[in-house]
């Protein structure tokens, strides 16, 4: 009869049963070392095959080597299984309330004005068809704003203009604010040499202040200037414009003669649409809304640069960026563009990485 | 302007309807502003007679009239004092609309009587306010007639009123002829031969007419006695009413009339107010006149006058004077026909206020030309409606010849429009307009019309022809690209506004946009050019120019906290006002965070602001900018806006700060309607230099060290107001090339007891220092080395001590 705390057999069942009760790890690791550590029993067993003779060895040594595989297999899956239980056991204590309200990050809180997205509209498209942005002063001379865009004193254009004056400098000049983008015109104009083409955004202002009108607002101003641009060219940068910026294909324009002394011929454009509620749709429906004032260079603007108007021609477009801006996004009132109500800004104004840009059609609606 | 259809039709034979008129108006640059057609609203009204009347049984003043219309008789109530058998008068049919209140007419009983149709007055056909009674016709209205057409004929004002507004240089077309002239040559029809002949003078006047300002070249005019002035035939006063003219007496209507039926202006004198010469002269300082609308006017030099050998009676060309006009007792008139200049005119209508249909014209310019034919025109109506002989013409100085000349060169219609036409189109055009064309080869010669003073050179005629052909006819046409594309279209300025706007709405502020203007009394506390004020503000609050992005964001942000919004950060890009000359101005950025950095949640109480969040608000945009941080200096010499012990001034160079931030002056919060604190920061971004421009957009080599990094923290005792900046560049400075980082990890100032107890003045400043060799792994011997170098440089910039 075998002795029981050798017998290779005795000792398998003996293991197998008391790894299969470790509950813990640490449990299993003392049934380990008892088994197979430096003294453990089945090591104890290992060592005494070296005593044995060649034929009791060639019983022997595949058995206890047997009960050593089948100890550390056994060993290995219930260390496995131990662990995966202790694992579950801490991910069931560590559970958060997943439904807890986070703050909102800086990038999901700014806002962008929609003047300057706008902007950014118009430049991105004006951009594409090679125009450069300049700029000018919001203090201007009388010249600047009036004189050389050919509108004397007396003129009764400059009624129509409602100037903010400043008063008389010591030089006897009266500086004022610039009433259009126009005077940029002139500044870049001295400022180079022909060909020009070029927009020019800014804030403009006139003595004027009611339910659709601001003392302060937005124009844009356009020009080319070479020396064979004509009228046909400016109205397919106005139709590539508008159509791009309101993304609709094809809008159609209605060019209505109109006055500017700054222009000749002049006119004014305005664009199809559909009038539903507060909503304006453009490049359908059967009304016609005025959306711009345009035409030719006056040659006298020209002479009053220093161009001759004889070799170079060109026209000019000037517009309200705000009245855009409503237009497309639906705004109701102007006044609320200077007011700086955050609940305004938040609901019309554009997130910081919304950039216009035309590979996608300039502008993404919310939820791209 | 406004005219009436019929008084359209007095100038242009035309079968076209009133929709065609409208969009041809619009077509030819002639906008129309609004329709208003009467007559649309009167179907299902026509003219009828009360037979009988008998009384209501049961109401005093309510009479049964039996009343005779094109379908019949009918019996309806009526109550208006004036029904009476034999009036002639509208009846509104069963159906009917009632312009006045939108009512569907049915049949009704009133008063236990039934009754069938209304007779109408005034009012209820929205024709006037007038609600005395019922309409009463002439008595050879025909029954059953349509309303419109009968009450025309009675001279009530139902014809449909067209009102264009007219652009500055078109004063041809402040006259009704000059519309129906462009809209012939429009081919909409045929003008009119005027009507208007040479009058013929029955005696000499002995009064003297003078010319003596070269304001005035021409005055002539003509004396009409014996004539009888008095209300205006029913005509006349209809088409005046139309257009919102009131009526006065028939001389100072057949004036307007004529004002508006060719754009001429004229005036009627009463002889027997004047006395010597009639004279137009510059004025005299001094003199005052009393006007028509009875206000007194001031005069001085530069105004010219009409005045008599007694007084001023009158701005010539502007506004007439009380005393001398005709009123109903006229009996003896000298009409003025003259021409003032422009610019004279606009003068004057400016310095007194005075906007009249006469300087309206005369600013703009009317046609010389038309001083006589005027005065005949107002002859013959004053002769034909109040009677009277006419003295021969008297007349002073010369009509100025204002005929234009121009050279033309026909292909300029294409080379400007892009518009094929031929010659011979073009010169139709501008023949049917009134141009008189010489054609030789290319160099034509033009006589631009005399009503056409805003007609000066080629571009003009080609606006002309274009204008009349149609602008529809303009091709589209892609403008070539010859513009070189690869170039940057923006500056690199604008660069770095675009991306202002972009960093500082991905830190979480909100975009505001600002009045460029703010009150006098905040632009001087921050800073403002006093000479950059308004002389004409909209309001006080709006009149000076902004010399800082702040007060309107302060502005913005009370507003907002009124409205109960709490937490937020606004921001703004714009320009700023240095100085008071065109340029004197730069666009600078500023932001304002007020309430809380976090509000009160879950995870614990309200994060207080502090000004290091919009500290690291600016330097975050200065760091988009391309500029190292640890090159930069941050002083404590901020303007008076700034709390002076919370607010900093980030510069590379002192004489330049880029950015200043801090939390705003407490004493300036009430300014606000703020309670505190806000934190504000502005950045100069014009103040950064350009980046030198480099051959490519390579960047520099990155050598990262393959060798561990090592860290090490110091803890330094030092003296409270040292600036923490001083320590970290000083360790930083140790050894260069050897520590990568510095980071300050622990400040605290108190706690005088215990081990660690700090000195009396005394802070502590941790550092943890981060070693990265490039060549070997440090030994414990180099870590030691330079360990010893940072606490030596340490201690000998700041006088502090290692804590041990």
């Amino acid at each position: 009869m075998a002795d029981p705390a050798t017998d290779p057999a005795s000792l398998e069942n003996e293991f197998l049963a008391a790894i299969e009760n470790a509950s813990t790890l640490a449990e299993l690791e003392e049934v380990r070392l008892a088994a197979l550590g430096k003294k453990g029993r089945v090591s104890e067993l290992l060592k005494s095959l070296g005593g044995m003779t060649a034929e009791e060895r060639q019983v022997q040594g595949p058995l206890i080597n047997g009960l050593k595989l089948s100890l550390s297999q056994a060993l290995d899956n219930r260390k496995s299984s131990l662990e995966t239980e202790a694992l579950n056991a801490r991910l069931a204590g560590e559970t958060e309330d997943v439904t807890l309200p986070v703050q909102p990050t800086g990038l999901s809180e700014g806002r962008l004005h929609p003047v300057s997205q706008v902007t950014e509209e118009i430049v991105t498209i004006f951009a594409d068809m090679g125009f450069s942005v300049a700029e000018g002063p919001d203090v201007e001379t009388d010249f600047h704003n009036f004189t050389a865009l050919n509108i004397p004193e007396s003129h009764p254009a400059r009624q129509m203009h409602d100037t903010f004056y400043f008063e008389e400098n010591e030089d006897g000049e009266r500086l004022l604010l610039r009433t259009h983008t126009s005077p940029v015109q002139i500044r870049t104009m001295e400022a180079g040499d022909p060909p020009f083409r070029f927009i020019a955004p800014g804030r403009t202002y006139r003595c004027d202040s009611d339910q659709t009108h601001t003392p302060m607002f937005h124009q844009v101003e356009g020009l080319v200037i070479d020396k064979d641009t004509h009228l046909g060219h400016l109205k397919w940068v106005l139709e590539t414009f508008l159509s791009t910026f309101f993304e609709v294909d094809g809008v159609v324009l209605r060019l209505r003669p109109s006055y500017f002394p700054f222009t000749e011929p002049s006119m004014e454009v305005d664009v199809q649409c559909a009038r539903a509620g507060n909503e304006i749709r453009i490049g359908e429906g059967s009304d016609w809304m005025e959306i711009l004032g345009c035409g030719m260079v006056h040659p006298n603007v020209l002479t009053n640069v220093g161009i001759d108007p004889v070799v170079y021609q060109g026209f000019a477009f000037g517009m309200g960026i705000d009245r855009l801006a409503m237009l497309k996004y639906g705004m109701p009132d102007l006044r609320a563009f200077f007011d700086a109500d955050l609940r305004w800004l938040r609901h019309y104004g554009f997130s910081a990485l919304n950039m216009p840009a035309l590979q996608r059609g300039l502008s993404v609606d919310e939820g791209v | 302007m406004k005219f009436t259809l019929d008084w359209l039709h007095d100038h242009l034979e035309t079968d076209a309807t009133l929709d065609i008129i409208c969009d041809t108006l619009n077509r030819i640059g002639l906008e129309v502003e609004e329709v208003i057609d009467p007559a649309s609203k009167l179907a299902g009204f026509e003219v009828a007679e009360i037979v009988s009347t008998e009384q209501h049984p049961d109401a005093d003043r309510l009479k049964i009239c039996t009343v005779k219309s094109g379908q019949g008789e009918q019996k309806l109530v009526c109550g208006a004092p004036n029904a009476r058998a034999g009036l002639k008068g509208i009846l509104a049919n069963e159906g009917a609309v009632i312009p006045a209140n939108g009512m569907v007419l049915g049949k009704a009983k009133i008063r236990g009587v039934e009754s069938r149709g209304m007779m109408c007055s005034l009012a209820e056909l929205e024709l006037s306010e007038d609600h005395d009674g019922i309409i009463e016709l002439s008595e050879n209205a025909v029954i059953g007639t349509p309303a419109a057409e009968a009450l025309g004929n009675n001279g009530f004002a139902i014809d449909p009123v067209i009102e264009i507004a007219i652009t500055p240089n078109r004063p041809d077309c402040l006259g009704v002829r000059g519309i129906a002239r462009d809209l012939a040559a429009a081919g909409l029809g045929t003008l009119k031969s005027d009507t208007v002949q040479a009058a013929s003078s029955d005696f000499e006047s002995d009064i003297k007419i003078k010319v003596a300002t070269p304001d005035c070249p021409v005055f002539a005019g003509r004396v009409i006695r014996g004539l009888k002035n008095g209300a205006s035939p029913d005509w006349l006063s209809a088409r005046l009413q139309a257009i919102g003219q009131r009526r006065i007496n028939t001389l100072v209507d057949i004036t307007n009339y004529i004002s508006f039926d060719r754009g001429r202006p004229l005036h009627v004198y009463d002889v027997s107010r004047l006395s010597g010469t009639v004279t137009a002269r510059a004025g005299q300082a001094g003199e005052k006149f009393m006007a028509l609308d009875e206000e007194s006017y001031e005069i001085d030099e530069n105004d010219c006058v009409i005045a008599d050998d007694k007084s001023v009676l009158g701005f010539g060309g502007v506004k007439g004077g009380l005393e001398s006009g005709a009123n109903e007792a006229t009996t003896e008139v000298l009409v003025e026909s003259a021409w003032f200049e422009p610019i004279a005119i606009a003068n004057t209508g400016r310095r007194h206020g005075i906007d009249s249909d006469a300087r309206y014209r005369f600013e703009r310019g009317v046609d010389p030309q038309s001083v006589l034919p005027g005065l005949d025109q107002a002859v013959q109506m004053i002769t034909q409606l109040c009677g009277g002989e006419v003295s021969s013409l008297i007349q002073a100085g010369d009509v100025p010849d204002n005929q234009q000349e121009i050279a033309f060169d026909p292909h300029r219609v294409k080379s400007l429009t892009g518009i094929d036409l031929t010659e011979d189109n073009i010169e139709d055009i501008l023949l049917r307009l009134g141009f008189e064309v010489t054609r030789q080869k290319e160099k034509w010669q033009v006589k631009a019309p005399t009503w056409r003073p805003d007609v000066h050179g080629s571009a003009d005629l080609v606006e002309e022809v274009t204008r009349i052909y149609g602008l529809d006819n303009v091709p589209s046409v892609p403008l070539p690209s010859d513009a070189d594309i690869t170039q940057a279209i923006q500056t690199q300025e604008q660069t770095r506004i675009a991306l202002a706007r972009r960093i500082m709405a991905g830190s979480g502020l909100t975009e505001a946009v600002t009045w460029s203007f703010i009150a006098e009394a905040v632009a001087l506390k921050f800073g403002g050019h006093p000479a950059l004020k308004l002389a004409n503000p909209i309001s006080s609050e709006l009149s000076n120019m902004r010399p800082s992005l702040l007060p309107g964001l302060l502005q913005a942000a009370g507003r907002n906290v009124a409205r109960g919004l709490s937490d937020f950060g606004l921001f703004e890009v714009g320009q700023v006002f240095t100085d008071a000359i065109p340029g004197g101005q730069e666009t600078v950025v500023a932001a304002l965070r007020y309430g809380h950095v976090k509000p009160r949640d879950w995870s614990g109480p309200a994060e207080p602001l502090n000004l290091f969040k919009i500290k690291a608000d600016a330097l975050t945009l200065l760091t988009a900018y391309g500029v190292q941080t640890e090159s930069l200096q941050v002083l404590r010499d901020t303007p008076d806006w700034y709390h002076p012990g919370q607010s900093g001034v980030i510069c590379r160079d002192p004489r330049t700060p880029l950015a200043r931030f801090g939390a705003l002056h407490p004493a300036l919060l009430k300014d606000f309607d703020l309670d505190g604190p806000v934190m504000v920061c502005e950045i100069f971004p014009m103040a950064i230099p350009l980046p030198k421009k480099k051959p490519s957009r390579s960047k520099p080599v990155l050598s990262l060290s393959p060798y561990q990094a090592v860290r090490r923290d110091f803890a330094f005792e030092v003296a409270a107001d040292l600036p923490a900046d001083k320590l970290m560049k000083a360790a930083r400075g140790a050894d260069k090339k050897l520590i990568s980082n510095v980071a300050l990890f622990d400040a605290f100032t108190g706690s005088a007891e215990g081990a660690g107890a700090l000195g009396e003045g005394m802070k502590s400043l941790a550092i943890e220092v981060t070693l990265s060799p490039m060549e070997a792994t440090l030994t414990d011997a180099e870590i030691e080395a330079a360990a010893d170098k940072i606490i030596q440089a340490v201690e000998k910039a700041t006088g502090g001590k290692l804590r041990r």
